[in-house]
């Protein structure tokens, strides 16, 4: 029950960080892309900010402990640079450039336009399955 | 190159990255699991039981509640203009899913976990992800 909880004021404190860092505004991430244009270099401190903390943690924390509400600590173990890999990374980005929306900004500005987000998501969820059925092949 | 120095947020952006891998910090350090969303959701549409279901569901709902938590506690309503409508918004989210699923990761999952634990995957998918990014915006705003 109380890991639930603390999955709720994760998701919470997240998607707070999301709207102080200017991710939850499409035309704001797309200046961030635009580095040939008017160029808003700011979701690089978003980057820094949140490297920066969790890479600390991740090195004082993490090594050889365990989680306190879980056995292990489930970190990905593939660690080939394969074509899934470097095909789905790309066609993300693609995907991100054209609407300025990764799945993070979309569950969290679901509340703020309804109209378009929520056939968004729907819409990137049918991909996620399309995927990794796909992947599993 | 020009810097739009009127939009540039970068104190405000650092705030945010800091919540952001506070976030998944306390992910990891309680749970063991890595904050990703595209993975996150992946695990709702295809649960393994019905625990995982659930404390995804909880992160889901507090993503969603922030919003109004920001704006309970800054007074200020966020900015949300869209880039894209249509095909093009509806393709994008088509390409997100995919290719998140496909890339094992997204922004969060690769970009902030990934590369904080110098995972050389995560740091070879967010290098794949900008560039492609960054063309399609060159694409649509400059040569289109």
């Amino acid at each position: 029950m109380i890991s639930i909880l603390v999955a709720l004021v994760v998701g919470c404190l997240f998607g707070i960080g999301l709207a102080f860092g200017g991710m939850l505004d499409p035309s704001k991430v797309v200046g961030f892309l635009d580095i040939f244009g008017a160029w808003d270099p700011s979701l690089a401190f978003v980057m820094i900010g949140g490297i920066g903390v969790n890479a600390l943690g991740h090195f004082f924390l993490v090594k050889g402990k365990k989680p306190i509400f879980a056995k292990k600590f489930q970190l990905p173990e593939n660690i080939n640079i394969d074509r899934n890999l470097l095909v789905g990374s790309a066609l993300f980005g693609i995907g991100w450039g054209l609407a300025g929306l990764c799945p993070g900004p979309v569950v969290a500005s679901i509340l703020l336009n309804p109209m378009s987000l929520l056939p968004f998501l729907g819409v990137m969820l049918v991909g996620l399955k399309i995927g990794s059925v796909l992947k599993s092949k | 190159m020009t810097i739009n120095w009127q939009a540039f947020t970068p104190e405000m952006s650092f705030l945010g990255g800091m919540l952001i891998g506070i976030a998944a910090l306390i992910l990891m350090l309680t749970k063991g699991r890595v904050l990703g969303v595209s993975g996150i959701l992946s695990g709702l549409i295809s649960p393994a039981s019905a625990f995982e279901f659930t404390w995804r569901l909880a992160f889901v709902a507090g993503t969603i509640l922030a919003p109004i938590l920001f704006y309970v506690l800054t007074g200020t309503m966020i900015e949300f203009t869209a880039v894209a409508q249509s095909w093009q918004l509806y393709g994008a989210a088509l390409l997100v899913g995919i290719g998140t699923a496909y890339g094992s990761g997204c922004t969060s999952g690769h970009g902030i976990c990934g590369i904080s634990r110098l995972s050389v995957r995560s740091i070879i998918a967010v290098m794949t992800f900008m560039t492609t990014a960054v063309a399609t915006v060159f694409i649509i705003r400059h040569l289109i």
